[in-house]
């Protein structure tokens, strides 16, 4: 099975208009920006159309004040091969706007996506239409602030004191 | 404690003590230590219970991981904010009397995570009685702090000369 | 006297008996003995059975992601430590291996780097697997495998000790090579291990392989199928014990893998003993990696020629004045890759570990996410132990050989 970039892109091209924006190689690597609109369909479409059963990762950039839209939402999809050198990484770019960030889910697509895209919403806010447990995952459930923002200062520890206090006075009642 | 055995009194010799010094010569030589591991801390912990350093040694290999029955807690480890709640209820649950020993530079005072969610030194939030440094520290360092815990149970409540 | 009844909005009717039941709420963790750290998990239980399972993760979370982001590249290393800290020079590995490939520089790595590496790299495979299957057996009460277990680890401990210093935290590669040449005793310390370890990989093997207790209590146990393996996306032993080859070392060669001559072992049953047989397997072909790359082991440099990524030689930066400047705005402002992004994943002995580096050109990382294993792969313990009793769900972490370091980050 030999892989064919840019029959995949005329082949999403196609079926969702405009759905690549740019392709960008680098390091070897190849990049796809793609229509943040039609994320969840894209994906659906290259796990079964293209064979990309495997979500390697998914996570979030902030660019504050380095370009608009603010977010980039990464994935990296999979591809195994019969052969091992014939195994296919691509990364999947969407770029998300600043106020109330908000994506389509791709738990549909791939299940693994689940806690990966609650670490997101936990770290950078945004959300996820279609997430079926959308909650804060590492920082607990009453934590306000988003962390991984660049908005936000590392060394801030207001937040985590007065979940930690409330939690302890909870446990003398 | 004095320790006599004169022939005079039969030979078979009696201890002078009191109750005190008595209690806690059983108790410096039969600590069962609360092993609280978070962290990478807590792998170097293992190492000190386990085939090389072997802390049965010093009397304190009964770990026991329900504070009701332990007396020595080692907390080993990043203590983050959310995990700090668990920490404190878990000490509150020990018997008197007890110990805690902090074990690597995170728990003495947030080590290289100078970050939003750790706790800055668990002397934030609990009495510590023997701080260990090292990112980890070498179980060596860890079986001298249980060693100063000995030291100081030994002392406690010893008349001040 | 009235009689006052408490009915439970979650119980239900059993139409036949006329009585109520509700499941019960059992929380385990998150400081527990058998949770391999901080993890916590509320179990709903039908008597003894698990009828859900939710994992709550967090408790360790230190923002190693967002600290990275104020401090040179070289200055992340020691944060990848104490991530995977079963295994941290895997973890060393990946990460200088990521930072090489944003600089586009991996070419420029010395043979004599690159083969170290490997042998290294597969110590912390084995240092991990110990500890895998030692506490999984612990946890399931047998204690002399993990004493067995934690014996081998010392061992493997007194090499890291030789080459970097430390025992558990190691720091020890650059980018761009070796911070100093292995030491003189490094070859025939690891050929010493090469000749014992065997011997214990056989007691452990004969100690639990054929185990009447290990077996019922791991072999169809937290079963997963390859299908949702893969659609999990669970990695390292817990996939490949699903039947799936898919090993980083083979499908994406770093370091030179290609030319080693080694197996990645599959079993296909999918349960804990199958895990926990291609652990043991892979301890005995990471063996056979170490003994070629040994017998390999090329003199020469070190470190890369790249005044502007390697630091300089100590007795030079005391001696030269270019050395000390140089050294100094290394260490100040760090080397600085151009802008762009990369991925780069390796093998680490929990599952595919991998780092994904954004650069805006300056001398700190803008963004660096680190994709754990750990993680992804606890996604899939509510449906390994859907159905199975309690005890069990100890058989299952355990299987899953989680570290919560990496969970977290």
């Amino acid at each position: 099975m030999s892989f064919d970039l840019s029959s995949l892109t005329d082949s999403l091209n196609t079926e969702f208009p405009g759905a690549v924006k740019t392709i960008i190689e680098y390091r070897g690597e190849t990049t796809l920006v793609v229509l943040k609109e039609k994320v969840s369909e894209i994906c659906r479409s290259l796990k079964d159309d293209f064979g990309f059963t495997f979500l390697a990762d998914l996570t979030a950039v902030d660019y504050l004040e380095v370009k608009t839209p603010r977010y980039e939402v990464v994935y990296h999809v999979h591809r195994f091969g019969p052969e091992f050198d014939e195994n296919i990484r691509i990364r999947l770019k969407a770029e998300v706007e600043g106020k109330e960030p908000t994506i389509d889910s791709v738990t549909p697509v791939w299940s693994g996506a689940d806690w990966l895209e609650r670490e997101v919403y936990d770290m950078f806010g945004i959300e996820f239409t279609g997430h079926p447990d959308l909650r804060r995952i590492l920082m607990p459930d009453d934590y306000e602030p988003f962390p991984l923002r660049k908005d936000f200062d590392v060394r801030n520890r207001e937040a985590s004191k007065r979940s930690f206090e409330k939690e302890l006075e909870r446990g003398t009642e | 404690m004095g320790v006599n055995s004169t022939p005079l009194l039969g030979g078979d010799g009696f201890i002078t003590t009191t109750i005190e010094s008595f209690a806690n010569w059983g108790r410096k030589n039969s600590l069962w230590p609360m092993p609280f591991g978070t962290a990478c801390c807590a792998i170097e912990m293992m190492g000190v219970f386990a085939s090389r350093f072997d802390l049965s040694r010093f009397g304190a290999e009964v770990a026991r991981f329900s504070p009701r029955q332990a007396d020595l807690m080692i907390v080993s480890g990043t203590i983050t904010y959310k995990m700090a709640s668990v920490c404190r209820r878990i000490y509150d649950q020990m018997p008197e009397p007890k110990w805690v020993i902090a074990m690597g530079s995170c728990t003495c005072g947030g080590g290289p995570f100078d970050s939003y969610a750790v706790v800055q030194g668990i002397d934030e939030f609990l009495p510590v009685d023997v701080y260990v440094g090292g990112c980890p520290p070498r179980p060596e360092a860890v079986i001298d702090a249980v060693m100063k815990i000995q030291k100081k149970i030994e002392l406690q409540g010893a008349p001040v000369v | 006297m009235e009689r006052v009844e408490f009915i439970s909005e979650e119980s239900v009717l059993d139409t036949e008996t006329g009585a109520r039941t509700e499941t019960m709420m059992l929380n385990m963790g998150p400081q527990h003995p058998a949770t391999h750290g901080v993890l916590r998990v509320v179990l709903h239980l039908d008597g003894e059975v698990v009828v859900k399972a939710i994992p709550h993760i967090g408790y360790l979370h230190r923002g190693i992601e967002k600290l990275c982001e104020h401090i040179t590249y070289q200055m992340c290393l020691p944060y990848t430590d104490r991530m995977d800290y079963l295994a941290s020079i895997c973890n060393n590995i990946g990460f200088i291996l990521s930072v090489e490939k944003l600089l586009g520089i991996e070419d420029e790595i010395p043979e004599r780097a690159k083969t170290a590496e490997v042998i290294l790299f597969e110590l912390g495979r084995i240092e991990s697997h110990l500890v895998g299957i030692g506490t999984n057996a612990l946890d399931l009460g047998a204690m002399s495998a993990f004493l067995y277990c934690f014996k081998e680890r010392e061992r493997i401990y007194d090499i890291l000790e030789t080459v970097c210093g430390a025992r558990l935290t190691t720091s020890y590669p650059r980018v761009g090579g070796l911070p100093l040449d292995l030491p003189d005793d490094f070859e025939e310390k690891v050929r010493n291990f090469l000749r014992i370890f065997p011997k214990t990989l056989t007691e452990v093997d004969k100690l639990l392989t054929r185990n009447r207790i290990w077996i019922e209590r791991t072999k169809g146990i937290a079963f997963i199928s390859a299908e949702d393996a893969i659609d999990l996306g669970l990695t390292g032993p817990a996939l490949r014990g699903s039947g799936v080859p898919y090993d980083v070392r083979k499908a994406m060669p770093y370091l030179g893998y290609e030319n080693y001559d080694f197996e990645v072992p599959v079993a296909t049953d999918g349960d804990a003993y199958s895990r926990f047989l291609c652990r043991l397997e892979e301890m005995n072909q990471s063996l056979k990696i170490i003994e070629q790359a040994l017998d390999n082991l090329p003199d020469g440099p070190y470190a890369a020629d790249l005044p502007d990524v390697v630091l300089p030689k100590k007795e030079l930066t005391y001696t030269k004045m270019e050395s000390l400047i140089r050294h100094f705005v290394l260490v100040y402002e760090g080397f600085k890759p151009p802008a762009g992004e990369v991925q780069h994943a390796v093998e680490n002995p929990k599952g595919e570990l991998s780092y994904y580096l954004v650069s805006d050109g300056s001398g700190k990382p803008y963004r660096m996410r680190v994709r754990g294993p750990s993680f992804v792969n606890m996604q899939a313990l509510p449906q390994m132990v859907k159905g199975s009793l309690v005890a069990d769900v100890i058989a299952a972490i355990g299987s899953l050989d989680i570290v919560l370091g990496e969970i977290d980050r």
